[in-house]
């Protein structure tokens, strides 16, 4: 029966054309405004590297001014990066399964075909873990290793888009690429990554590109590297030399370590303050211990990802499907009563109130389906008309299955809803007072 | 077939009640072809309505095929009626945007016969009344006596033992009438039984017997042919199907 109410809905929706496009045109704009907002937040609010979230972890220190906390409105908090020489020595610890600290730079590349002329690209200055502790995949070659980081030697991996810039997408490993005057040898090119959240640096922009190539930590201090990221400070010190500002309390490299275990995470808090009490010896963090380490997704809300504006855009737009389904029970409802006599047939001739009641949310559920599928064509141009507005990058919003079956199943669930009312009304009719009158 | 005793039925408005049937007592019995016959407002539709099961009633009791339908929840109501009762509508009542074989189909489907049985009783429905070379056109594309014609073949498809008649030639012209009132002869004839409701005095005259309504309230009821009288119509079953020939 179900294959008999399917083909009897689709004759219903061409019998009456103009109303059957108002209620799938209701559907469709509600799907499609509904379901972009709930896109974005959905992306934004989506676990990057779901398989261990929960063993990797951001560091947090509090090396802040004694007077006051890192974050007034937020007084429990320490500051989310870390300085320099704290990186450094926490690298040397290697107390953790990985870890890695890092800072985004920018360097001039020089050209590598004699017609092309210099530009900057933006780099991810790392430690040898990146690459493994964040599942980084490769097309050619591979990251650097730990003796290739101890000596500071001149490796980069690429990005697979700086790549198909620089080497025409060829396998570049070998090859070699100058930049800020430097001979960089070519370790690796990384395949398509995007993690969406960019979870290992949400302070410089959850929902930027990923860094277009990445060097060694070491070279900071050889080619003195110096960050185009957020950077604080709190204490009044005289800079005069890189070594110095390598040396000073202003915090900007991130850190991140990944545990065996997400059970590991006590023993590392008191590995962090094994250290920090060392340091409160040499004068340094003068405020009570407050060391953290945050899992990915704890991290995401630290920073709040998913700004609060998002949730309520998601709630309005959802409202504003609900008024695009009752813009649907009054359309379904006058469809109904209009085609009372064939029910009322139907009845005379044997089909039960379930029968004709299941009949009617059939058809209301084929047109959800409709404006369903309307409704995923509006939701593809509200996404790419977001990545205009923002700038995002090109497939940084991207609608997959989840959210087309989603689409699908709110249009026709939410569809079927608005039709409970008018398919009761009309197989309640008394079958007796139409046949008469048909 | 059917016995009614002491049916009565009131529609109730806010300001007023209407007595449509009063203490009605009527008997068919099995392979009868009655008319019901009275001026607007009689009572004969709302008769045909409680007797197609379409109507509930305050008082009195009814037997169908024997059995009290009186207390019938709204299933077994809708099952009866697909079962053991045909209709034929002064309007047809075919749906615009089915074909023939798809109007057919509809109470066809409602009692769930596998495809292959609804098919070859469709192709034979259609085959008595004249139009299997019709099965793909929609309605519109058919006269008013071919539409009844299609009516008739939608009620006989699923073979019920009652085919209740609501002025089944009302909206025909007087060739088409006396083709359809033949067609009822030879479904008659082939052991249905039949009960129409109409004021046309001509069709009336041709049924085994006469129930006349006043006030709802059956005013008096004759044989105008005793059984031998009546013209004997082709046998559904033998020879060439009467419609066809006209």
């Amino acid at each position: 029966m179900f294959k008999y109410d399917v083909k009897l809905a689709f004759k219903s929706m061409r019998r009456n054309p103009i109303m059957t496009a108002l209620m799938v045109a209701a559907i469709a704009v509600g799907i499609g405004v509904s379901m972009t907002t709930l896109t974005v937040y959905y992306m934004m609010s989506s676990n990057p590297i779901p398989e261990k979230s929960d063993e990797l972890f951001a560091v947090t220190l509090d090396s802040w001014s004694p007077l006051r906390p890192f974050d007034d409105d937020n007084p429990e908090r320490a500051p989310h990066q870390l300085t320099y020489h704290d990186a450094e020595r926490l690298l040397s610890f290697a107390e953790a399964k990985r870890q890695v600290a890092m800072f985004e730079s920018s360097l001039i590349i020089e050209p590598v075909k004699a017609e092309d002329l210099p530009f900057e690209a933006f780099a991810r200055v790392t430690s040898t873990d990146f690459f493994a502790m964040f599942d980084v995949p490769f097309i050619h070659g591979s990251g650097w290793d730990k003796t290739t980081d101890a000596a500071a030697e001149p490796v980069v991996v690429l990005g697979k888009q700086l790549n198909e810039k620089l080497f025409g997408g060829e396998n570049s490993v070998g090859n070699w690429l100058t930049m800020e005057g430097t001979r960089f040898r070519v370790a690796g090119v990384i395949d398509s990554w995007e993690p969406t959240p960019r979870f290992y640096d949400p302070i410089n922009g959850a929902f930027q590109e990923i860094n277009e190539m990445f060097i060694p930590l070491s070279l900071t201090r050889v080619l003195e590297l110096s960050s185009v990221g957020s950077d604080w400070g709190w204490k009044s010190e005289e800079i005069t030399s890189f070594e110095q500002w390598l040396n000073s309390e202003a915090v900007w490299i991130q850190y991140f370590i990944e545990l065996e275990t997400a059970g590991g995470r006590g023993e590392y808090v008191a590995h962090l303050n094994a250290y920090v009490n060392e340091q409160k010896k040499l004068g340094r963090f003068e405020r009570p211990l407050n060391n953290n380490i945050y899992n990915v997704e704890e991290w995401m809300d630290y920073h709040e990802v998913v700004a609060n504006d998002a949730k309520v855009l998601v709630g309005l737009s959802f409202l504003f499907l609900v008024v695009c389904l009752l813009s649907t029970i009054a359309l379904t409802l006058t469809k109904f009563i209009g085609k009372k006599a064939e029910t009322s047939l139907r009845r005379a001739l044997g089909a039960s109130r379930q029968t004709i009641f299941k009949q009617q949310i059939v058809e209301v559920a084929v047109i959800g389906f409709s404006g369903g599928l309307i409704g995923l064509a509006l939701v593809t141009l509200g996404l790419q008309g977001i990545e205009y507005l923002y700038d995002s990058p090109e497939g940084m919003v991207r609608f997959d299955w989840v959210m087309v079956l989603t689409a699908l199943g709110i249009a026709i669930v939410s569809s079927m809803i608005a039709g409970l009312y008018p398919a009761w009304r009309v197989c309640n009719i008394p079958p007796a007072t139409q046949l008469k009158t048909q | 077939m059917l016995q009614m005793t002491q049916i009565q039925k009131i529609y109730r408005t806010e300001l007023i009640e209407t007595h449509a049937l009063r203490e009605l007592s009527v008997t068919v019995q099995e392979g009868e072809f009655v008319a019901l016959t009275g001026s607007s407002g009689s009572g004969k539709t709302t008769f045909l309505n409680i007797a197609g099961l379409l109507e509930s009633f305050e008082q009195g009791t009814y037997l169908l095929d024997g059995e009290d339908v009186s207390h019938l929840s709204d299933n077994e109501r809708s099952a009866y009626r697909n079962h053991k009762i045909g209709f034929i509508f002064q309007s047809f009542n075919l749906i615009p945007d089915l074909n023939l074989f798809e109007n057919i189909d509809v109470p066809l489907r409602y009692r769930r016969f596998p495809r292959a049985d609804r098919k070859q009783r469709i192709e034979h429905a259609l085959e008595t009344v004249g139009l299997a070379s019709r099965m793909k056109h929609l309605p519109a594309q058919l006269s008013g006596g071919q539409q009844q014609r299609v009516a008739i073949a939608r009620a006989i498809a699923g073979e019920p033992r009652l085919m209740l008649a609501d002025e089944p030639t009302g909206n025909l012209d007087t060739t088409m009438a006396q083709q359809v009132l033949e067609l009822l002869e030879e479904i008659h004839a082939a052991g249905t039984t039949i009960v129409i409701v109409t004021h046309d005095q001509g069709l009336a005259s041709r049924a085994q017997r006469n129930i006349q309504l006043v006030d709802g309230k059956v005013l008096e009821e004759e044989s105008p042919h005793t059984q031998e009288e009546i013209p004997q119509a082709v046998m559904l079953n033998g020879g060439e199907p009467l419609a066809a020939q006209l």
